[in-house]
């Protein structure tokens, strides 16, 4: 297997991304926004009324945090399975990109890290929403940020091996139906997983987006403890480990 | 004006070995174990055009895939520019202009910005990039389109800015695989025009086509390619002329057809250069006799006329020892009818059919 070959490129790459999504955020941004309110309504205002506290809080307290890491999720699976999928293979734009200095490996970082950003920038949006209904209850919110672009990478990494495994625009349903929907109801998104039978609890433990909640939300209500870290090192661990995949397998689509 | 001289022309004199712009030697390439191309040599010099020609499959694209790192070599050596493909992919590919066979224009950008997101690729400082951008658009003339989304260009226009976004770092080598597939005879002969520009400025092009007038008008030299293997190399004149030679009559006798009312059309008409003739001499013996014992016999008796000749179909090509007009006169007084015999300059594609024994178009 070829070594991995990355420069400084990758930067102008995702300027590429950037620029385009500076021309359609608008219509981008009102898509993404949507789907949180709603659930935020439905579940937090309407089911909430119903629904006794969890973990000593009300339902919609407890449930706001959630969707913000359900949000970042989201946004970068999205993009880097049809996004990159278009790319890759109807608008043939990573063949007229590696045929300058820029390396294939420069290409999937870039969409990679195009994916991070999407959930640094859902996610903060959706931050700024429950702020502003005010479900956010310490500054340590301040931190969410920079633990959404290790976790957007990690999303990015986990979509972008599911597009390099299945090139195929139609299989992206499953990925999202076996993969991301289970991730997103079982992830204690909206209830603790401690009433769980102990087996969902220790499957539930390998969810990336578990721990993601875990630690939005003991950010956002400034439940700060050690278990945070290690949920913040999990997820570093699984990122580090997770990159060099898809880039090999993309590499091998494109290149023949 | 556009400063066309490339870095190859710069450096000129301090390296020798950059005269060759590619050296291929033994190179191989497959694909699943089937081999694309089976170990191919030629070698491309500065500032020449030099084409491949050959039908689709041919191995063509493969080739310049390779030349232009994008594909890895299987086998074989390749140097680009002096340097190894696979060592030095990067520094290849920044003095490289790709025009690919399909558009691969960014359809999210407008057509100004298609080559400044392009030029930032090789890192070409921005106000410069723009500066060769606005010269690049002006010389393929779409300057009025530089706001324009690159949907709603035509064909034509598509294909003049992919070729002015492959001259946007001022490459050394063009690489321009089918750069006129799909147009139509108009956008194609500005495309033609263009490279003609380019050639005259002094920058190296490679080619591949399956259009022998392309490569007839714009090659110094060429290889035809077929099945992954070079059959020829040379300049496209001297290749017609070494294997054809200056004519070729066109003759297919006449076969069943007695419906169709056949009248002597013989005389001066028949020479005609683009009129299928039918020309009988013999209307008695129209039906007779099968159509291959025909054939040799009507080969026997102008064979003193001819220099080589080939069968497609019930095509008969002849390639004639002199003259052609001379040649022609002699099938017209032979009893035998003939439902197309036309009398026309040879062409690389007669070169390709004697070689392989198939069209280029098929």
């Amino acid at each position: 297997m070829k070594r991995i070959d990355i420069s400084p490129l990758v930067l102008q790459v995702l300027r590429r991304h950037l620029i385009i999504f500076s021309r359609n955020w608008k219509v981008n941004i009102t898509f993404n926004f949507f789907e949180p309110l709603l659930y935020i309504a439905a579940l937090g205002l309407g089911l909430g009324a119903y629904v006794q506290p969890m973990e000593g809080l009300p339902y919609l307290n407890y449930l706001a945090p959630g969707l913000v890491a359900s949000s970042a999720m989201f946004a970068t699976s999205y993009e880097c399975t049809y996004g990159t999928f278009v790319r890759m293979e109807f608008q043939k734009t990573f063949q007229a990109m590696v045929a300058t200095p820029v390396s294939m490996d420069d290409v999937i970082t870039a969409e990679m890290l195009y994916g991070a950003f999407k959930s640094v920038l859902y996610g903060s949006v959706i931050l700024l929403v429950i702020l502003a209904l005010g479900l956010v209850s310490s500054p340590w919110a301040l931190l969410v940020p920079p633990v959404l672009a290790v976790a957007g990478l990690l999303f990015a990494e986990l979509s972008m091996l599911w597009t390099g495994l299945v090139p195929n625009i139609d299989n992206f349903n499953y990925f999202f139906s076996l993969i991301m929907t289970p991730l997103f109801l079982f992830s204690g998104i909206f209830f603790p997983l401690s009433g769980l039978p102990r087996l969902v609890r220790d499957v539930a433990w390998f969810s990336p987006l578990y721990h993601v909640v875990n630690l939005v939300r003991g950010l956002v209500l400034g439940r700060v403890g050690p278990g945070l870290g290690w949920d913040f090192v999990w997820l570093l661990a699984l990122t580090v480990l997770l990159f060099p995949p898809p880039i090999h397998l993309m590499r091998r689509l494109v290149i023949k | 004006m556009i400063n066309f001289a490339t870095n190859a022309q710069r450096k000129s004199g301090e390296n020798v070995s950059e005269t060759d712009i590619v050296l291929a030697e033994n190179l191989t390439k497959e694909y699943n174990g089937k081999k694309a191309v089976k170990g191919i040599d030629f070698r491309i010099r500065a500032r020449e055009c030099f084409g491949f020609l050959g039908p689709n499959g041919a191995g063509k694209t493969t080739t310049v895939n390779m030349i232009s790192c994008f594909s890895p070599v299987t086998a074989g050596r390749l140097t680009v520019l002096g340097m190894d493909v696979q060592k030095h992919p990067r520094e290849i590919k920044s003095r490289l202009g790709v025009v690919p066979q399909d558009n691969n224009l960014d359809p999210d950008l407008q057509v100004l910005q298609n080559l400044l997101v392009y030029a930032s690729y090789f890192r070409i400082p921005p106000p410069l990039a723009r500066e060769r951008a606005v010269e690049l658009l002006d010389f393929f003339d779409l300057s009025d389109r530089a706001r324009e989304k690159v949907d709603r260009l035509s064909g034509g226009m598509k294909r003049r800015l992919t070729i002015a976004r492959a001259l946007i770092n001022n490459p050394d080598l063009v690489i321009l695989d089918e750069p006129t597939t799909g147009l139509d005879p108009q956008a194609r002969h500005l495309v033609w025009q263009r490279l003609r520009r380019l050639k005259e400025r002094g920058v190296t092009l490679l080619l591949t086509t399956h259009y022998l007038e392309e490569a007839g008008q714009l090659c110094d030299r060429l290889v035809i390619m077929d099945r992954g293997e070079i059959l020829e190399e040379g300049e496209p004149g001297a290749l017609v002329t070494k294997h054809i030679g200056r004519e070729v009559v066109e003759a297919v006798p006449a076969g069943g057809n007695p419906s169709d009312g056949r009248e002597r059309t013989g005389g001066p008409e028949a020479r005609s250069a683009s009129t299928p003739d039918r020309s009988g001499t013999a209307d008695g013996r129209a039906e007779g006799g099968p159509e291959g014992e025909g054939k040799d016999a009507l080969l026997a008796r102008v064979g003193h006329l001819l220099r080589g000749h080939l069968t497609v179909g019930d095509n008969l090509f002849l390639f004639p020892r002199e003259s052609g007009q001379e040649l022609l006169r002699a099938l017209q007084t032979l009893p035998v009818p003939f439902s197309h015999l036309l009398l026309r300059p040879a062409t690389l594609e007669d070169v390709f059919l004697k070689l392989t024994g198939r069209g280029l178009n098929t």
